[in-house]
């Protein structure tokens, strides 16, 4: 079946079975490979994107239910070319990742978060944060590189 | 580098000549002997292929610095850190250093990331090549300048000349740098520490801006023009046979290409028996393997089972066990006359490493050559079994090392590589094989469970007399018949306290399996901690004493304790002895940084404490916890002290490494658990094996590094082990429960 996907800004045709998860139509045939598998089934979270601004699992969204929903995944979250969002950027200074397998998945659900909720609590970032795991366990540096994106964006807005 | 022509037999100066026009500029060509230290170009090259041609800088004339780093990056952070020695005593700013991910190739030496060697094998090393590289430019300067070299000093890539006030940009010596000889790399003057500039400076990830931005990096992002993909189903009962299956269905499919059974081999880390399925993606791959039906022969392992084990273990507890493994004195008498013994069992679950990327390989099969895209912490093992499973020449391997999401001891075992080998063969085009979480779980390199039925005595003032441990383990038969323990699952008879107590016994009984058992981050060492640290507090509350001094005055005042020597005729020297000043030093400092002592906890809260020794590291470990009445578990603080010796390279990556194995710790200890019945993993995905989530991590954790006059070594294990009994010691302290057993989330921890 044929598709047409607005992934990142840009629209796409796909030619793929209908209960094709969206991550793999990203991965194998768009050749987006930064929305990672990690376990088929929703329940790590690296298959993170934003599906009109929500963060989903990839691995749960048939390619047959996108429609015109806007997919943006780590390789669009970036607003400027060449620039880093504000969590990003966090993540590097603060060297967030060991391995960097879920990170993509974590960067696009933090960045959600911050979007509502610019001054997140511990207990608000955990509960945004609960579904996405991190094996190495990186959980103190995400959580501290949230509160450093939070503090970014605010700084950004105020010398606007 | 251009690897095409270095896969080829070279000779030494012919190498350096090649890599030398390769680059456009000036290549310092190293040799690595078999033991692993950095040798001058002039010496001669060994016998048998000993010795490797080897690369690891490059400079070209306009300046451009590239390091090659040869390791495996796991997470662990050696991408950053080993190129960061070279940078420094080459003395170039790090700004200016491109990193470079090394090929696998014998000229670089070992290229395993396990057993948290890859920083005290290269360090000096690394120290020694970047010397040279600087010693070279400097003698270039000298030259050009006429002046003599030790008059020229470097700083940020550029020598300089004070006297004449005279400075070169390294780039500018290229030229004349390449056509010099290279000296000898054990006599190069090396930077006093005190003039480091990079090294125990925080420097985030070399691969931090792909990682954020999603770049193609990981084994799994691997793409390949006219690349398939591949999916292979194993028996679910370990390394079972196929009898049959619906093939010609499979073929029919969507998207199919090709389906074939591989007949497979009986090696429980090699190629196992499985039906291989191409298609034109992972999804038509994993699609199609919904309607697989195979028949599998899964052979005797499906009469094994945990549960029986466990009853067989727990009758058998009251005998001696199979092998002593070391015996000091004599417990049972000591028993007798004791003030105070103790008996406990603890007992701890096979688990799996769950690496968040799942197992996967590419390869291409192409005129009698094997290219391969590895995510693997030892590739040299992967090219060893895919020549001898599949007869192919060592030389027609060639592996390209990608990215690990996640190693932890699963990717030392190459089975994913020789899987895709064996699939390439019988497909005429590059293929990826993914294997899907399920996969993951079913066919890991687990860690080994074990039990432990313990008991200790206690003198009248206090102080540990007997210590008897009887062990029960799993494992493998071995070529000759005997049953060989798993990765991590054999003590060692110097396992502290063995040594240390006039009457010690440990015995050790081994099960034979038919389970794929490999090493799993720190093994033994992982779970062994946990048990031996938790009986010391059981004893220190017996005789009604602080853990704190208990296990000083257990470790003593001497500055260490002599290993065992090992039997006539074993290969090896004996090991290097104990420092019991070196886990004095991080125990004391970890007691003082968290305050031992000082702080009253309310019920319900408690502190608890653990040191261990491990791959070369000593660290001690202070945890504080909070536990509701209702049961449930929160841990405030953990502090941990390591002592790693002289340097901490890049003290971010360190300190991830111990935040990690803190996390790692926790959630082994609280959730872990592989079910295994009829000879296979029962549990098989992360709804029913759950691992820690952000709101359960520690609420802090504080890192702190004892710098001794010690060799540089690693972090990437060490760490772990204290951290499950400092948490259950502190559990203990705040709710009176003990807990005996792993996963500890079956303990009922609620209190009134």
């Amino acid at each position: 079946m044929k598709y047409t996907l607005n992934v990142n800004g840009k629209s796409h045709t796909v030619d793929v079975a209908p209960d094709t998860p969206l991550l793999w139509v990203l991965r194998d045939t768009l050749g987006l490979v930064g929305t990672k598998f990690g376990c088929g089934i929703g329940q790590c979270s690296a298959c993170t994107i934003h599906l009109n601004g929500e963060p989903t699992r990839a691995c749960m969204t048939r390619v047959s239910s996108v429609r015109t929903s806007k997919v943006v995944t780590i390789e669009g979250l970036a607003e400027e070319a060449g620039r880093l969002h504000p969590v990003q950027q966090a993540w590097v200074d603060l060297d967030v990742a060991q391995c960097g397998y879920c990170q993509a998945g974590q960067i696009m659900t933090a960045a959600a978060l911050l979007r509502d909720n610019p001054k997140p609590s511990d207990a608000d970032i955990d509960g945004a944060m609960a579904d996405n795991l991190c094996r190495c366990g990186t959980y103190l540096r995400i959580r501290e590189g949230i509160k450093r994106a939070a503090g970014m964006a605010a700084g950004k807005e105020a010398t606007q | 580098m251009k690897t095409a022509t270095l896969t080829n037999p070279i000779d030494r100066r012919d190498f350096l000549r090649l890599s030398a026009m390769a680059s456009g500029g000036l290549v310092l060509g190293f040799y690595i002997n078999s033991s692993g230290e950095a040798q001058a170009a002039e010496s001669a090259a060994g016998p048998g292929g000993s010795f490797a041609p080897n690369a690891f800088v490059r400079i070209t004339p306009d300046g451009k610095v590239t390091i090659v780093s040869k390791q495996p990056e796991i997470g662990q952070g050696i991408k950053t850190s080993l190129p960061m020695v070279i940078a420094e005593q080459l003395d170039v700013e790090w700004k200016d250093v491109t990193i470079e991910q090394a090929d696998v190739h014998d000229r670089y030496g070992s290229q395993s990331a396990g057993g948290s060697t890859s920083t005290p094998n290269n360090y000096e090393n690394f120290l020694r090549v970047g010397a040279t590289a600087r010693a070279m430019l400097v003698e270039a300067a000298a030259q050009t300048w006429g002046v003599p070299a030790a008059q020229c000093t470097t700083a940020a890539g550029t020598v300089t000349h004070s006297a004449s006030k005279r400075s070169l940009k390294y780039g500018a010596l290229v030229a004349k740098a390449a056509t010099l000889p290279i000296p000898d790399v054990s006599t190069v003057a090396l930077k006093d520490p005190k003039d480091y500039k990079l090294i125990g400076r925080r420097i985030t990830g070399v691969d931090n801006p792909k990682v954020v931005t999603g770049a193609s990096l990981f084994g799994i992002d691997v793409r390949v023009p006219g690349m398939v993909y591949a999916v292979y189903e194993k028996c679910p009962a370990f390394a079972g046979k196929v009898v049959s299956a619906n093939l010609d269905q499979i073929k029919a499919l969507p998207g199919v290409k090709d389906a074939f059974i591989i007949e497979g081999t009986s090696n429980l880390s090699g190629l196992k028996p499985g039906v291989a399925i191409i298609a034109d993606s992972t999804w038509s791959a994993l699609s199609a393997r919904k309607q697989l039906k195979v028949t599998w022969d899964e052979g005797k392992v499906a009469n094994t089972g945990w549960d029986k084990f466990v009853a067989e273990a727990k009758e058998l507890s009251t005998k001696p066990g199979e092998r002593v493994l070391r015996k000091d004195g004599d417990v049972d008498a000591a028993f007798k006359t004791a003030a105070k013994v103790v008996e406990a069992e603890y007992v701890y679950p096979f688990i799996s490493h769950l690496s968040l990327e799942p197992m996967n390989c590419t390869a291409h099969w192409n005129n009698g050559a094997m290219e391969i895209w590895a995510p693997s912490q030892n590739p040299a093992t992967g090219r060893a079994l895919i020549s001898t499973t599949l007869n192919i020449p060592q030389e027609k391997i060639n592996i390209h090392l990608t990215r690990s999401g996640g190693g932890f001891g699963r990717r030392l075992t190459p089975d994913f590589m020789i899987e895709v080998a064996a699939i390439a063969q019988k497909v005429n085009a590059p293929v990826k094989l993914t294997w899907n979480r399920e996969d993951d779980l079913r066919h890991d390199m687990m860690r080994p469970g074990g039990l432990h039925f313990l008991k200790g005595a206690v003198d009248a003032n206090g102080k540990v007399v007997a210590w008897k441990n009887n062990f029960f383990t799993f494992g493998n038969a071995g070529q000759g018949g005997q049953i060989n323990p798993g990765s991590g699952g054999a003590l060692s008879p110097d396992e502290f306290p063995g040594r240390w107590i006039s009457n010690y016994l440990a015995e050790q009984t081994v099960f034979d399996t038919g389970w794929p058992m490999g090493p799993w981050r720190a093994p033994g060492s992982c779970v062994f901690a946990w048990v031996i640290h938790s009986f010391i507090d059981e004893l220190a509350h017996a005789a009604g004493r602080d853990p704190l001094e208990f296990r000083l005055e257990m470790l003593g005042d001497k500055a260490e304790m002599a290993a065992t020597p090992p039997p006539a005729g074993a290969k090896g020297g004996p090991a290097a002895p104990y420092s019991i000043a070196r886990m004095r030093g991080v125990l004391k400092l970890a007691a003082e940084k968290a305050g031992w002592g000082k702080k009253k906890f309310p019920k319900g809260q408690g502190a608890g404490l653990a040191f261990h020794f491990s791959h070369r590291g000593y660290f001690a470990q202070v945890a504080e916890v909070t536990v509701s009445k209702e049961g449930q578990l929160k841990v405030d603080r953990v502090v941990c002290v390591g002592d790693v010796g002289s340097q901490i390279v890049n003290p971010s990556g360190a300190d991830n490494q111990v935040e990690g194995s803190i996390v790692d710790g926790l959630s082994v200890m609280m959730l872990q658990e592989l079910n295994i019945e009829r000879g296979r993993v029962t549990n098989v995905n992360l709804d029913e094996y759950p691992i820690l989530r952000m709101a359960d991590a520690p609420a802090k954790i504080e890192v702190h590094w004892l710098k001794t006059a010690n060799p540089v070594t690693g972090t990437g294990e060490p760490a772990i082990p204290p951290v499950a009994p400092a948490i259950c010691n502190a559990i203990f302290a705040a709710t009176g429960k003990r807990i005996r057993q792993f996963p500890a989330s079956r303990t009922d921890l609620r209190w009134s």
